[in-house]
């Protein structure tokens, strides 16, 4: 009974996890610009890849498989939001603008006293 | 389904090696090629050549690249465009590749075990190791016992590359002054924060694979990549200078042949015993202890030698770069 629960619980996580990898993969290729990009990025390889390795976990059961698959997500935990800032943070400095931000309008008085300061 | 997975990576080899060619901007070619070395360490993995895959992501994928990158910022970021004809160069690639696909057909067919390559040398390794080396990785101890000398070939090649690049960068290396030392990402928290707690557990890792070489896959190769991947990151964070206090560029140059040394001093050791060069049975009061000793001296230096030569052909390329200022990254 147990083993079936495990089992079930495994394959949960892991078509959890292959779902969001899809459509981390379909979001790349049909995101506008870059930084709408960044966001499916982000998600195929923090929880998607998470997901999948929770579900390995379940698989492998307790051993030194384990051990290394939980040292493979907590590297992963840190790495990937890391890489996916560094990445935006980059091209924000290098001066990539968003295609389609939506830049909300400034009030008016606002603007009157920037162009008095100028 | 082994083949489809087979398949499917040829095919995205294929088709990254396509777009490495038709790309002009030299970044996404770099990126691509490191993106080629991952596809082929899985399809290593696929094919069970586990230490091959693990030195192909290591070396390929992760080291490779930011040593290419770092290239990068020293030359233009787009290629230059080709003048001369292409006819000539498309001419001999395709009878390469027609002579090619003529060899293959004499080639056994896919993992015929009847095959000469499985025949030669392969059954007494794998039915002698148990009882002469008494490791559970033939891997390890074909690459550094059986066949110790072409080993130390390599690895002498890594070194003389190694020294080669510091002798070409040597006369332009700026030396550090104090306007370099406000360092490129000094005010990026989140990468500061992140790369301190990772570089402990990168080292250990490093330790591991060094020294776990003798019963999974690992060993030198990988483990000296891996400890220079965790010194390059910090450096990369850091800034050079803080790198360089950690980590002084002599002392690198000192490990570097080093490294070497002690893989052919422990070569040496066994002339003594009127022994052949490499033979490490002498080394232990048994055969196997003294394979087992010489083993771990050899993968030391091999480890050593690879981490030190990625290390200081690092800093000689970054050495050359003017400091990114905080504005520009």
């Amino acid at each position: 009974m147990i083993a079936l629960l495990v089992e079930a619980a495994s394959w949960t996580f892991l078509l959890l996890g292959a779902f969001l990898v899809l459509v981390g993969a379909l979001g790349l290729v049909r995101m506008p610009d870059f930084y709408t990009r960044l966001h499916p990025a982000g998600i195929t390889d923090s929880l998607g890849a998470d997901f999948i390795l929770t579900g390995l976990v379940l698989q492998a059961g307790f051993s030194l498989v384990t051990v290394k698959l939980f040292l493979i997500g907590a590297f992963l935990f840190f790495t990937s939001p890391t890489s996916t800032h560094a990445i935006a943070n980059a091209a924000l400095v290098a001066g990539l603008k968003p295609r389609h931000a939506v830049v909300p309008p400034r009030p008016p008085e606002k603007a009157t006293q920037d162009e008095e300061a100028r | 389904m082994e083949s489809v997975i087979n398949m499917a990576l040829l095919v995205f080899l294929a088709g990254t090696a396509f777009a490495i060619l038709r790309r002009t901007t030299l970044f996404s070619v770099v990126m691509l090629s490191g993106v080629f070395s991952l596809v082929s360490a899985a399809l290593l993995v696929h094919l069970d050549a586990v230490d091959v895959a693990f030195t192909e992501a290591a070396v390929g994928a992760g080291v490779s690249t930011v040593l290419m990158l770092s290239t990068l910022a020293l030359t233009a970021r787009h290629e230059a465009p080709g003048t001369r004809s292409r006819a000539i160069p498309l001419i001999v690639v395709f009878l390469t590749g027609l002579a090619l696909v003529y060899g293959t057909l004499d080639m056994p067919r896919f993992g015929d075990p009847s095959a000469p390559v499985h025949q030669h040398v392969a059954p007494r390794y794998i039915s002698a190791t148990a009882h002469e080396i008494g490791m559970p990785n033939i891997v390890t101890a074909v690459l550094a016992s059986y066949r110790g000398f072409d080993t130390l070939g390599e690895v002498t090649v890594i070194f003389t590359a190694g020294i080669a690049v510091l002798l070409l960068l040597a006369g332009t290396i700026r030396e550090p002054t104090t306007a370099t030392k406000i360092t490129a990402m000094e005010h990026h928290l989140v990468l500061r924060v992140v790369t301190k707690v990772l570089i402990g557990p990168i080292l250990l890792f490093a330790l591991y694979v060094q020294f776990h070489g003798d019963y999974g896959p690992g060993g030198g190769f990988q483990a000296g990549v891996i400890f220079a991947a965790a010194f390059i990151i910090y450096a990369l964070v850091f800034g050079l200078e803080t790198a360089g206090n950690a980590l002084p560029g002599r002392a690198v140059r000192i490990l570097l042949a080093l490294g070497v040394l002690i893989y052919s001093g422990t070569g040496v050791v066994s002339f003594f015993f009127n022994k052949n060069f490499l033979d490490y049975s002498v080394l232990g009061a048994t055969a196997q202890a003294g394979q087992h000793i010489g083993i771990i001296l050899v993968e030391f230096g091999v480890g050593m030698t690879v981490a030190a030569v990625m290390v200081s052909t690092f800093y000689a390329f970054a050495g050359q770069n003017p400091p990114i200022g905080d504005e520009e990254w």
